[in-house]
């Protein structure tokens, strides 16, 4: 394991030397940032290097033993959660337009509570590594493995597109990196973290990027605040003097544009969290029920905390970077849409200050995409490789496949983020939320409540969420007409989810209610046993004894 | 567990004791934040101009407490949730797996 080790280390270093040798066509190179980059880099690779000596068996490897506390567990989640999309593309958005930046939040902090209420103790007690362990529990193994895997590997190379082009554009601007240095850094991190270091590795990197970005993130708002006397009213007033919408960003703006749009992508957000698999494989990592509750309070306690603090941190940037000429290049935001918490806040604390909150932007990306390789390898060799293709392998050959996994995804990621540089991949995050939505949220809910589910109404039910949000999205104004440059969209509303979900539900009841197979008697026969597993944790997977 | 264990845990009454507290609240708490959230959505839907009425000093809309008010409403939701499971549910599962000579 050491001489693996040290040969990511030399390759890290060797790979942050030639980027920074490569970076030009005038991209300054931030000395700040890389300085405190390379030290969390450093520290996580510490801890990758720790978690390895640690990760043996399948349970380690997939779930770090089963042995994180709620509150550890609660700060992994937001650390899993708060995307640098969620931190800056917010941010900017606020700055933009104000209030609507709030609004949009609000739709990815409250689909927490539902977890919590409806799946988090029932995901623990029923599962082990990933949430297809919980949706096959009583149905026929092989169609509900190989379907949730494929809905999970979809939502995970949405994402996983979204956030390496993202980072890519984003490292290029905060280091002065290329665009493929940045992108290949960040995909040969992430697997360092996950094939050395397995879970337990991507919780700690995913706790410390947390922290890290609820301190910075915090030191802003009360920067902001403490230069505004702590006071909102003298806040809102010199944003609204200086912003060009005036007082219109303190109320609703265009974002919600007619009600089935605005319900539909309230859907979309509120069960979408729900459905994520890098967020449900979080739910096997605690020892118990309680402990998974517990994270799901903290989590939503600090992910609220955070989405406050990027109201404020939004306002700041119009009080304090609207009007400023050292951020503006002819008139234009410098680094564009995403940077206003970027500048700000070097206007409050200076070249070191920038230099922590770049760093923190790029721990934050690899934290997010470490959680989704993850996710993405473990529905690879648990659910497809270990379920179907060799029921009979061991530990240790489940492990190397996810860890050649590991290796396949970061390759694929690397490719995808290059290939897609200059497209505009916002549309993906939407897509990712509106299938796990669609097709992962409803086969896992109606499973966990539905007596009368079978596998075929799970495999129907789930494929034709899947197929309809993916078409519905293309055919749809965000990408039909605004990518791909025709007039009209075939779809008029921007998220589909309203339609998909119930089309999903409705097709699982009645596909399963028509059912009247053998297996389909056996399968309700089963719900019992699973019911009261899930309500009490009999029988459930303990943590492993070290 | 075999098939008669189930059946046993089932007819007791501290199962259902414990499945009839935890599905009520869970419902209870679910339709809280749907109709917190859908309610808020809905009202930016359909009347936007109400989030122009300011209550507090001269800029102050409604919406910004109200915004924080949601997000500090899921917080206090699973607050609930987690304070009313802990000295409850956990302590009817303790019962349970007792009365059955289960771990």
């Amino acid at each position: 394991m050491m001489s693996k080790f040290s040969f990511m280390l030399y390759a890290f270093a060797a790979l942050l030397v030639g980027g920074t040798a490569l970076a030009g066509d005038g991209n300054t190179v931030n000395t700040n940032a890389i300085i405190m980059f390379s030290i969390f880099v450093l520290a996580t690779l510490g801890i990758t290097y720790w978690a390895a000596s640690r990760t043996k068996s399948a349970k380690d490897f997939y779930a770090a033993g089963g042995g994180i506390t709620g509150f550890q567990n609660g700060l992994a989640i937001a650390g899993d959660y708060m995307s640098a999309a969620s931190f800056l593309g917010i941010t900017g958005m606020v700055y933009a337009k104000g209030y609507d930046g709030l609004i949009y939040s609000i739709g990815f902090l409250v689909g927490w509570p539902v977890i919590l209420f409806l799946m988090s103790e029932q995901l623990r007690n029923l599962g082990k590594y990933t949430f297809a362990d919980v949706a096959a529990f009583r149905f026929s193994q092989k169609p509900i493995r190989v379907f949730s895997a494929i809905a999970a590997l979809s939502v995970v190379l949405f994402y996983l597109t979204a956030q390496m082009v993202g980072a890519g554009a984003l490292i290029q601007t905060l280091f002065g990196l290329e665009f493929m240095w940045a992108v290949v850094i960040v995909g040969v991190l992430m697997m360092a973290y996950v094939m050395f270091g397995g879970m337990l590795a991507t919780t700690w990197v995913q706790i410390v990027k947390a922290v890290l970005l609820l301190s910075g993130a915090t030191f802003m708002a009360l920067g902001t605040l403490y230069l505004m006397d702590f006071s909102f009213e003298k806040l809102f007033e010199t944003a609204i003097g200086k912003h060009a919408l005036g007082d219109k960003i303190m109320y609703v703006g265009g974002l919600v544009s007619d009600p089935i749009s605005a319900i539909s992508l309230g859907m979309a957000l509120m069960f979408g969290t729900a459905g994520l698999p890098h967020i449900l494989m979080r739910f096997f990592t605690v020892p118990d029920a309680k402990e998974a509750r517990k994270s799901v309070f903290y989590a939503t306690g600090f992910i609220g905390y955070f989405y406050i603090l990027t109201f404020i941190i939004g306002f700041g940037a119009i009080a304090f970077i609207l009007g400023n000429p050292d951020y503006f290049k002819d008139g234009k935001l410098i680094g564009g849409a995403n940077m206003p918490a970027i500048h700000l806040a070097h206007a409050l604390g200076g070249d070191l200050f920038l230099g922590f909150i770049s760093a923190v932007a790029f721990a934050t990306i690899l934290a997010v995409v470490s959680g989704l390789t993850l996710a993405g390898a473990s529905a690879i060799s648990h659910d497809v490789y270990a379920n179907v293709i060799n029921p009979n392998a061991t530990e240790q050959q489940e492990i190397r496949v996810s860890k050649m996994a590991t290796f396949v995804l970061a390759v694929i990621a690397i490719g995808l983020g290059v290939a897609f540089e200059k497209s505009n991949v916002a549309f993906l995050v939407g897509l990712a939320f509106t299938v796990a939505a669609s097709a992962t949220f409803p086969v896992l809910i109606m499973s966990m409540y539905f007596r009368g589910m079978t596998t075929r109404g799970a495999i129907c039910g789930g494929t034709l969420g899947l197929v309809s949000a993916v078409a519905l999205i293309i055919l749809g104004p965000g990408v039909w007409k605004a990518i791909l440059g025709n007039p009209e969209a075939i779809f008029p509303y921007s998220n589909p989810a309203l339609f998909t979900m119930t089309l999903a539900f409705a097709a699982i009841y009645i596909r399963s209610k028509l059912d009247n197979s053998a297996q389909a008697e056996a399968e309700r026969a089963l719900f019992d046993a699973q019911f009261v597993r899930a309500q009490t944790g009999i029988g459930s997977e303990g943590a492993s004894a070290h | 567990m075999d098939q008669s264990t189930v059946d046993k845990i089932q007819q007791s009454d501290s199962f259902k004791t414990l499945v009839a507290h935890r599905t009520s609240l869970a419902i209870k708490l679910t339709i809280s934040m749907l109709v917190i959230y859908f309610g808020f959505i809905l009202l930016i839907a359909f009347d936007p101009a109400f989030f122009k009425t300011i209550v507090m000093g001269t800029n102050i809309t409604i919406g910004v407490p109200m915004g924080v008010g949601i997000i500090l409403a899921a917080f206090a939701l699973t607050g609930i949730y987690v304070r009313k499971a802990n000295s409850d549910f956990d302590a009817l599962s303790d019962q349970i797996k007792a009365e059955h000579h289960l771990s």
